[in-house]
């Protein structure tokens, strides 16, 4: 079969620094007393195999960019995915247009000049896999495979997957900054059927890394896929009571990022988070420790500059489980009257200290409670902290799992759960730019029969 | 009608310098004859939004989108690729990498185009342009002060306002050659009050595919910031929501989410005809109690989850899932059809043109019963009256399905008595119908602001119902 490989050829960083730098003296042309111009672009394939044979082969070749122009204090903003010259014309006086009618706002503009970031680190995130069409199929092929060989209750399969991605960011402001990287991401999914007299039950798995040496073999996700999905067959409900709750570390992530967002600086200033005030105080035990690292070599969060050219850095934002730090951009800083903390875009690499035990450890800790693996919903409030939300799992008693439990929520305050943190397990899960290992929290509401 | 078409062309072709003609080059390379069907999806979208807070606007943002997709279909193959340049080059290497997925190569056909001819349920304008951008800072500053006006205890007030206009061009290998141009504009309010020390928020917004002066017509959008505001308060009073499971009756319109959720995503075809829906095999078979019919309609005018035709160029139409409590029908696209040798039901949707089209809902809603809404919470000695939802999630394999209320009452002795804290409500999709002892006469749809993610592509939706009891859902409150 002779395939035609995806439009492969790595985007030109050349071609778009060149572009922001037209831009950036487009908008001046026109008036701007400042802009920032971002691009990305990204090639990728993306294969997807079910029951054995090949179902979808796409080729993905995105990018974008987006344009803000101040004048004065007054912002506009527009973007495209039209890069031709008309397009992008258009694009720039579609910004300049929207910034004669926004209000003078004394916050706004490009971030300090003195916080751009110097140099470009070279964070080792560009790794491209340089698989074909034909190998992305084989891998596909074969972790759907070992999933349906693993036992003969895997009755059906929504099918494997093999995506691999490679993007190039360039970001421009009038300050004079330029910068650009390059990055990749590959993974391999699986997502299979179980199936009982009670009824099916889905699960599923994937890897996912810079490197593609850094993934797990495919048949490795296969079979875990597999696990996953049988041993949630037969599943019941349990009785409404209060019972201590492990957040396995996969859906852990989950919690740590409600976190996140209360101390983000969007929700700070609009007071629309419960964690508003609460720098210096304490909102963990004393042995919760939270850092953002964001030049960890190879990371899935790491970056050397964030989205508005300030240079990223490492710093800690929960000690001894007192607030030390909140998630700010240049705006949301200006208007909390503090400094940027280079998370325009997001946090890059948060990690929660893991502590000595495993998930087994965790659970003997526990003793009786659920053990939770999955969460339905978007139930919770950062304004007010209350949480709620669908899940399933499995019952513990005596610190062992004793049958796997569906149709429950879990529910709770976000202030109580996160001082209720009892204990954060060495099961680290790696696979985003927020780490942590699984999670013990004292009490929570389950609601079910 | 085909109106709508002649604009495509001349948005679209015209400027790119392509003729129909040239088309026909594309689906030579593109078919041969292991190649079922194909497809081009040419897309020219222009959005642009607006948002207010602290008083000012401070923000408004442009956006263009603008290429086509190249589907190749082979059996149950599928061969995509897309290009952000309509230009013939791009299109005739999109289409060859796209058809790849048929091994052996062969002759390309060249169809015979039909024009389709779709409904007519939207104005095909630019709502972008249907009012000046000093109207619609006015606009928000409108809301603004009336929220403001409302109550004292307002402290913030978030507003925003989005148009999109949207013209597609669908040209497929089965003759199919037909043109959208889709209008659609929402506007949202959130307020957050304060009182005590104690902080709460409230949310409401509408919208649909019509112009930006819906807002303005008998002062809608200020009747968003008092909807706002009146959720906010009411949240200032709320105690803790009861946990288990209870009778709970759902208010009419937006609660319909419960449809979209518990029944719409598992009736559609892709999971189907794998078999890993809950539903799969199923039809025939009572799934709801007498009484229940619900139904998908992506043709009632001016919708946000309507399309005069869905983006493979299949005219949508009402379908019916669940008539008098029996498993009625799927909602198909043409590949799931084809393969379960059933009519394709116009739910054919994609988010844009750089994903694949899936079965997907329109507008989803269970049509009116019998009862006086006042009757039905008067039937309940204790239970949970809930009247707003954010939103939800299915696994619709096991069938278990949440939505989270976000303005809920404690019915006590028939009566509504307190306002009780957001929940998420947790069942089992494939029974929850079964439970539902009364519906209402007060069937609504919702105020124009849903959208529905599926396999990371999202897409603007609708839903409705009457006001609904049923016996027997777990809330996720924290009241053991």
């Amino acid at each position: 079969m002779s395939q035609p490989q995806p439009a492969a050829a790595p985007p030109d960083p050349q071609r778009l620094e060149s572009l922001v730098s037209d831009l950036l003296e487009e908008a001046r042309r026109r008036g701007a007393s400042a802009a920032e111009v971002g691009v990305s672009a990204d090639t990728g394939l993306s294969v997807n195999v079910r029951m054995g044979e090949v179902e979808t082969v796409e080729f993905h070749r995105d990018q974008g960019l987006g344009v803000t122009v101040y004048f004065g204090t007054r912002k506009g903003s527009a973007s495209t995915a039209d890069l031709r010259p008309e397009a992008l014309r258009e694009t720039v006086q579609a910004a300049c247009d929207i910034a004669r009618h926004t209000a003078e706002d004394p916050c706004a503009g490009l971030a300090d000049p003195e916080r751009m970031a110097r140099e470009i680190p070279d964070l080792d995130l560009d790794h491209p896999w340089g698989i074909d069409t034909e190998r992305a199929i084989e891998t596909a092929l074969a972790c759907e495979n070992a999933a349906r060989a693993h036992d003969a209750r895997i009755t059906n399969s929504e099918g494997a997957g093999v995506d691999s991605h490679r993007g190039l960011r360039v970001y421009g402001n009038t300050h004079g900054f330029l910068g650009a990287y390059a990055s990749t991401r590959h993974s391999v999914s699986c997502s299979v059927i179980a199936g009982s007299a009670q009824g099916m039950q889905r699960d599923y798995w994937y890897t996912t890394a810079r490197d593609p040496a850094e993934l797990e073999a495919a048949e490795a996700v296969g079979r875990r896929a597999a696990e996953r999905a049988v041993r949630r067959l037969d599943a019941r409900r349990v009785q409404t009571r209060e019972v201590p709750v492990v957040y396995a570390a996969d859906v852990a992530g989950g919690l740590l990022r409600l976190f996140l967002g209360a101390i983000r600086g969007a929700n700070l200033y609009r007071k629309a988070s419960f964690l508003v005030d609460h720098l210096g105080k304490r909102i963990f035990p004393e042995f919760v420790r939270i850092d953002e690292r964001p030049h960890l070599p190879k990371a899935l969060g790491s970056a050397p500059f964030d989205a508005e050219g300030v240079a990223t850095r490492e710093r800690t934002l929960v000690e001894d489980g007192v607030l030390r730090g909140y998630l700010l951009d240049s705006y949301s800083a200006r208007k909390l009257g503090m400094e940027t903390t280079g998370n325009a875009g997001g946090v890059h690499n948060a990690i929660i200290e893991p502590g000595p035990h495993d998930l087994d450890g965790l659970l003997r800790a526990m003793g009786t409670g659920l053990l939770v693996t999955e969460l339905m919903g978007h139930g919770f409030n950062l304004l007010t902290g209350d949480y709620s939300r669908g899940a399933a799992g499995f019952w513990v008693e005596g610190g062992e799992i004793r049958h796997p439990v569906e149709e429950i929520t879990v529910a709770g305050n976000l202030r109580d759960m996160f001082l209720g943190l009892a204990e954060v397990g060495n099961d680290v899960d790696l696979r985003s730019g927020v780490r942590t290992g699984s999670i013990l929290i004292e009490r929570m509401t389950v609601a079910g029969e | 009608m085909s109106n709508t078409l002649e604009i495509a062309k001349s948005r679209i072709l015209e400027p790119s310098g392509l003729a129909e003609s040239d088309l026909d080059r594309v689906f030579g390379g593109l078919l041969g004859p292991s190649v079922d069907n194909a497809d081009l999806y040419f897309q020219a979208s222009r959005h642009e939004s607006w948002s207010l807070e602290d008083g000012i606007v401070k923000e408004g943002s442009h956006g263009i989108e603008r290429g086509v997709g190249v589907r190749a279909i082979s059996g149950e193959k599928t061969g995509f690729a897309y290009s952000d340049e309509i230009v013939l080059p791009a299109l005739l290497e999109a289409a060859q990498a796209a058809r790849a997925i048929a091994r052996s190569g062969g002759e390309g056909r060249v169809p015979v185009r039909r024009p389709r001819t779709g409904n007519d349920l939207y104005a095909p304008i630019d709502p972008i342009g249907t009012l000046p951008a000093a109207d619609k800072v006015a606009l928000l500053h409108a809301v603004d002060a009336e929220a403001r006006r409302l109550d004292p205890h307002v402290r913030e007030v978030m507003v925003s306002l989005a148009a999109v206009h949207d013209v597609v061009l669908i040209a497929a290998a089965d003759g199919t050659l037909a043109g959208d141009v889709r209008p659609l504009v929402r506007l949202n309010v959130t307020v957050i009050v304060e009182r005590d020390g104690r902080r709460e928020q409230g949310s409401y917004g509408g919208g649909g595919r019509f112009g930006l002066e819906y807002f303005t017509e008998s002062d809608r959008a200020l009747g968003y910031a008092r909807e706002a505001v009146r959720q906010a308060l009411l949240n200032l009073d709320a105690v803790a929501a009861p946990a288990g499971t209870m009778t709970v009756v759902l208010g009419p319109g937006w609660p319909g989410v419960l449809l979209h959720e518990a029944i719409g995503h598992g009736l559609e075809g892709d999971f189907n005809r794998k078999g890993t829906s809950a539903f799969s095999g199923r039809i025939g078979e009572r799934v709801a109690a007498p009484g229940c019919t619900v139904v998908d309609d992506g043709s009632i005018e001016r919708r946000r989850g309507s399309l005069n035709v869905d983006d493979e160029g299949t005219p949508t139409q009402r379908t019916v899932l669940i008539e008098n409590g029996i498993l009625k029908g799927y909602l198909q696209d043409k590949l799931n059809a084809r393969l379960m040798g059933m009519a394709p039901t116009g739910n054919g949707r994609r988010e844009s043109y750089a994903h694949l089209p899936m079965p997907r809902m329109t507008n989803t809603f269970m049509l009116a019963g019998p009862h006086d809404p006042a009757e039905i919470l008067a039937s309940v000695d204790r239970g949970l009256y809930a009247v707003n939802f954010g939103g939800g999630q299915v696994d619709i394999t096991s069938g278990k399905f949440v939505f989270s209320a976000s303005e809920a009452y404690l019915i006590e002795n028939g009566k509504v008595t307190r306002p009780v804290k957001g929940a998420t409500l947790i069942g089992n999709g494939p029974d929850v119908l079964t439970r539902v002892a009364m519906v209402g006469n007060d069937l609504e749809l919702d105020a124009g602001i849903g959208t529905c993610g599926k396999d990371g592509q999202s897409v603007p939706v609708g839903v409705g119902q009457p006001t609904l009891r049923i016996d027997g859902l777990t809330v996720g409150g924290t009241q053991a």
